[in-house]
């Protein structure tokens, strides 16, 4: 995920002693360019005021931090019933579309297919305006229906992804569907679709953001309550300044945990070879491409 | 049904509204990614740097955060522009982080070997990526790439949310007007099923017309 060399591509030769020269001055031009780019960014915030005191004083207040503080605890905590909540619904609805009767495994399609092809914002606003809920538990139940449905499919194709043979030799053994499955396939399983499901909780982080929406007081509402305080100079800049480190933050250290878990699980041998993508969102189109399939 | 009947007018300008934020979001997207792919790929490192800091903020920013600071961050810069076009933006600077994976992806799905057989060939670099690499990473990157476009479609009902005019918007005027909800909420959702289903469509055909059987 790094810049990798790009001689590990089909594209270039390893460069000769001209090439390189010319690269290099490639390299100086492409820089100074970025770096008027940062210059020009820079320029703009002074040139706008962005660095004056008064809007940047809230942030000292002892009051606004813990504003601030509280929203962000109101967002982990969406984010941990959501992601709870979306993993029992992932599990209830794998086990339906991997069920023996017929018609449990077509309300769990449906199910799935309906909620991965719906935008998570239309069911939480249905949920928030049509059924009256309060907005926590609107925002939870929204972002448990589309991220349990996704992590179905992950569930599903994981399970799929253990070797057939296994399945075949547990039932040789004269185990039961439900053994077969608790003691063979899923433990494996497991292991091949940990990183997926932890890429798709990273969507479930970011999309807690939608509760601002809603009016939930989330971290983004706590910001945008201070952002627009005149008595501060409508701090927008400052603020958002403030709150995205922190919002990419949390979601890039969970980004490079389900790396970090992958890249581990590659060299195990007890995993060779099996790689689960992280499902499409919503995607109905049937087959799928490299293993590289989007989380949005 | 009355609600669909009655407001036909809403829904419609809805429902062109998202489409046409789709579209040019989808375009935005589509030219911001290959640019970011090509940089990523590219033998200067400064270019792989910016590139690589491109596609990990954006794929690690909550979408509505994005929309908070494009649409009303930016205005504070002095960069005043009908709020549609900030929409258009943001949602096509968000998409791009992930088409550009998508495409580089396709590019490192085409095995090494066809640029060396291509190069020993004596092709020039140019030919070698127009003729053997690029078509050949081009096919197999449009399962994702249509995936990416119908996860625009769905995200471009945070603009709403923050009064551009589209579908989802809709509820708003005609919960005004006192009709009722639960089926305001069904015509939203067949329109958000109307658009996905057409983007995935023409994929499935631009995947059975171009897709490679390896």
């Amino acid at each position: 995920m790094t810049a990798t060399a790009p001689e590990s591509t089909a594209l270039y030769d390893v460069p000769g002693p001209r090439t390189r020269q010319r690269h290099r001055l490639y390299a100086a031009v492409s820089t100074a360019l970025i770096l008027a780019l940062v210059g020009w960014i820079l320029y703009l915030l002074f040139d706008t005021d962005q660095f004056t005191y008064t809007k940047w004083m809230p942030f000292e207040y002892k009051g606004i931090q813990e504003l601030l503080l509280r929203g962000l605890g109101n967002t982990l905590k969406a984010f941990a019933m959501a992601a709870v909540l979306s993993l029992a619904l992932g599990t209830v609805l794998a086990t339906g579309r991997l069920s023996d009767h017929r018609p449990v495994r077509w309300v769990s399609a449906l199910v799935v297919e309906f909620f991965r092809a719906m935008p998570v914002l239309v069911m939480i606003f249905f949920i928030f305006v049509a059924l009256k809920v309060q907005p926590l538990p609107a925002l939870v139940a929204g972002l448990t229906l589309y991220n349990g449905s996704v992590l179905a499919e992950v569930f599903r194709s994981g399970v799929n992804s253990v070797e057939r043979g296994q399945r075949e030799a547990a039932f040789a053994l004269g185990m039961r569907k439900t053994q077969v499955m608790t003691y063979v396939l899923v433990p494996q399983a497991v292991r091949a679709m940990l990183p997926a499901i932890i890429s798709q909780l990273v969507v479930a982080l970011k999309d807690t953001s939608l509760g601002y929406l809603i009016t939930y007081e989330e971290f983004l509402h706590a910001g945008k309550l201070i952002a627009s305080n005149l008595d501060y100079d409508l701090p927008f800049i400052p603020v958002v300044m403030v709150i995205s480190p922190i919002y990419i933050g949390m979601c890039m250290l969970l980004s490079w945990f389900a790396q970090w878990v992958s890249r581990r699980e590659q060299r195990s041998p007890k995993t060779e070879a099996v790689h689960v993508a992280p499902a499409e969102p919503g995607t109905l189109l049937p087959g799928g491409g490299p293993p590289t399939a989007p989380r949005l | 049904m009355n609600v669909l009947i009655d407001n036909f007018h809403t829904f419609a300008q809805g429902f062109l509204g998202t489409v046409e934020l789709t579209v040019y979001a989808s375009v935005l997207a589509l030219v911001l990614g290959f640019l970011m792919a090509s940089f990523r790929v590219a033998p200067v490192g400064s270019l792989r740097a910016f590139g690589t800091v491109w596609v990990t903020v954006l794929r690690n920013t909550p979408l509505t955060l994005l929309f908070f600071a494009v649409l009303l961050g930016l205005p504070r810069f002095g960069l005043v522009l009908p709020f549609k076009v900030f929409a258009v933006l943001a949602l096509g600077c968000y998409t791009s982080a992930f088409i550009c994976e998508a495409l580089r992806s396709g590019i490192n799905t085409v095995p090494k070997g066809q640029g060396e057989a291509a190069r020993s060939l004596g092709m020039t670099f140019s030919q070698t990526l127009s003729v053997v690499v690029l078509p050949q990473a081009f096919r197999s990157v449009i399962p994702p790439i249509g995936s990416t476009l119908i996860a625009l479609a769905k995200n471009s009902a945070i603009a709403g949310a923050f009064s551009v005019n589209e579908l989802l918007g809709t509820y708003k005027t005609l919960s005004e007007l006192g009709y009722n909800i639960v089926w305001t909420f069904v015509w939203i959702a067949v329109g958000y099923l109307i658009i996905t289903l057409t983007i995935s469509a023409i994929f499935n055909y631009l995947e059975q017309r171009w897709g490679v059987a390896r």
